[in-house]
């Protein structure tokens, strides 16, 4: 594969469950090292666009490639780093064995010890800046100190794509800026493609080069200047909304929380929500 | 008759050497049943271990292999009724519920109601025959291997199953194995310390353990080790004493280890350095 080669292709690509389609027709590609965002409200298929470049969901149709080839679950050329979610204080694994299950906690067995495997997850431990609390139980770290174990996880196979499912959500805006900071850097020293789903835009905005807009099945891709337009988004949303750009940061007014009128819209528009 | 004496006793060795076994296995599958939560359903199994074994006793007169034999149909039938991890504890319930009901119909089909029914509920850890202890010795060895093969990705899909499956576990599959494993352990420790007394050995154990390591390979070490000495203790203790059964010392001391650990845990906690607040060094791009 040369470097020109898209790290992520999907042609045609659709995905529906029974009568419901999330979103179709969908071409698109995503070069190495570059940084795609993927917004949208609640139920408009972005995590579900992660799942299907997991490996985890099949396209009802159209074709998709990572890295030239079908996505298979479990493949090392996909880093993934989900949402935080909170553990157990009491759960007992520590920073270090929540790393090294994603070297090879899928595989049977119990899992000997093993220098090489030690050494390699100690490495991308140190590489975030987690080696101070990695020893600690994960269910008592912060959930910024959490992240940073997640990305060291994902980036245990040396991944050429990055998928990254809300991975700031209930993070304040210093870690916000941390965690995003360190996966800028991973795809900038190491040509890794980032797939970064966010219901948020402003927190990841610096290090977009491009935006998918999933709403109702439509969509819209472009860099932040080309789809974040009153235009663009009220063509998106088939209603009125306005797009502002107040001090660098992009407000949305009167974007619908969730796509297809779905029930459980609980989550106010954040950035209507900074307004309030 | 001195501990000693009782220890030349092939009762007495059969019971420990039982006892051995269904503590490691126990031990094993702690650290999982707590971190699963799986409780409602060490407590379900073992009670619907009382079912099998009014079966087996009506239908072949052995009540061991009848309790076996009906740990799989519970597990298959919690595995089919309770796919989602939200319904799973309703779809034990409901199957508890009717279970335990044909059990005691089954019972009533029995001769000699009330001896069996005490030795199901409570244990019968001296009357251990040659042939039940093979058969122990067989289930053990088969749950040890299987906990052997599964250990990793169990592990994996029980504290971080979103992750897990997008490395590549079968969630589906390693949960229903799990299930399996569960419910020949419960029902082989329920032969021994008794259906209603299960949960000391396969949930105590690890719950103290858990208070003092958070290394899982150390976590199940110490869950063995802690079911062991209750439950070799508690039989080494209940033959020095006339009457108070087994079961009762196994449950005592597998709850004075969970205390000890509390407080020693405790303790621990408040030796170590606490964390400091977050002193967040930011990693800028270059």
């Amino acid at each position: 594969m040369t470097s020109s080669a898209p790290a992520i292709r999907l042609a045609g690509a659709a995905l529906a469950f029974g009568e419901r389609s999330l979103w179709g027709d969908l071409t698109l590609e995503v070069a190495p090292g570059e940084f795609l965002a993927v917004l949208g409200p609640n139920g408009s298929g972005k995590t579900s666009l992660l799942k299907v470049l997991l490996g985890l969901q099949a396209l009802s149709s159209g074709t998709v490639e990572v890295c030239g080839r079908n996505p298979r679950r479990g493949s090392s050329l996909v880093g993934y780093i989900p949402q935080q979610r909170s553990f157990d204080r009491d759960l007992p694994l520590r920073g270090r064995d929540l790393v090294r299950l994603g070297l090879d906690g899928h595989r049977w067995g119990v899992g000997l010890p093993h220098p090489g495997s030690r050494a390699v997850v100690a490495g991308v431990i140190e590489a975030v800046g987690a080696a101070r609390y990695a020893d600690r139980p994960i269910g008592v770290l912060s959930g910024g100190e959490q992240q940073r174990l997640r990305i060291a996880q994902a980036l245990l196979g040396d991944p050429q794509v990055l998928l990254c499912d809300e991975p700031l959500l209930s993070l304040d805006l210093q870690h916000q800026q941390a965690i995003t900071a360190l996966i800028d850097q991973r795809r900038r020293d190491a040509d890794t493609a980032v797939v970064f789903v966010s219901h948020e835009v402003n927190p990841i905005l610096p290090m977009i080069d491009r935006v998918l807009y999933l709403v109702g099945g439509r969509w819209a891709v472009g860099t932040p200047d080309e789809v974040m337009t009153s235009e663009r988004l009220s063509n998106l949303y088939g209603t009125e909304v306005d797009v502002f750009r107040v001090h660098g940061r992009i407000v949305v007014i009167g974007a619908p929380d969730a796509a297809h009128g779905e029930h459980g819209g609980e989550h106010h528009h954040p950035d209507v929500a900074e307004l309030l | 008759m001195g501990l000693w004496d009782y220890l030349g006793q092939p009762f007495a060795q059969h019971a420990l050497l039982a006892g051995t076994l269904v503590a490691i296995t126990s031990g094993i599958i702690g650290p999982f049943v707590v971190t699963r939560k799986m409780a409602f359903a060490v407590h379900g199994t073992a009670e619907l271990s009382f079912t099998g074994a009014a079966a087996g006793l009506v239908i072949a007169a052995d009540a061991v292999a009848g309790a076996l034999l009906g740990s799989l149909v519970v597990a298959t039938a919690i595995g089919v009724l309770g796919v989602r991890e939200r319904e799973r504890d309703s779809a034990i319930g409901v199957i508890l519920a009717f279970g335990l009901g044909a059990g005691v119909y089954l019972l009533s089909l029995y001769h000699g109601f009330a001896t069996e029914a005490t030795n199901i509920l409570f244990g019968q850890i001296f009357g251990v025959s040659n042939g039940q202890l093979l058969l122990l010795l067989g289930v053990a060895t088969g749950v040890l291997l299987a906990m052997a093969v599964l250990y990793r990705p169990l592990l994996f899909a029980s504290v971080d199953p979103e992750l897990a499956e997008a490395r590549g576990v079968r969630l589906r599959l390693v949960g229903v194995l799990f299930l399996y494993v569960l419910a020949l352990t419960v029902t082989e420790a329920a032969q021994i310390v008794g259906t209603l007394l299960v949960l000391s050995l396969a949930i105590t154990p690890a719950a103290a353990a858990q208070r003092l390591s958070a290394r899982p390979a150390v976590v199940t070490g110490l869950s063995v080790l802690f079911a062991v000495l209750a439950c070799d203790g508690g039989l080494l203790a209940s033959l020095q004493s006339n009457t108070i059964k087994a079961s009762v010392f196994v449950t005592t001391f597998s709850f004075a280890i969970y205390v000890l650990a509390r407080v020693a845990g405790g303790a621990l906690r408040l030796g170590a350095p606490r964390s400091r607040p977050q002193l967040w060094r930011r990693h800028k791009a270059s």
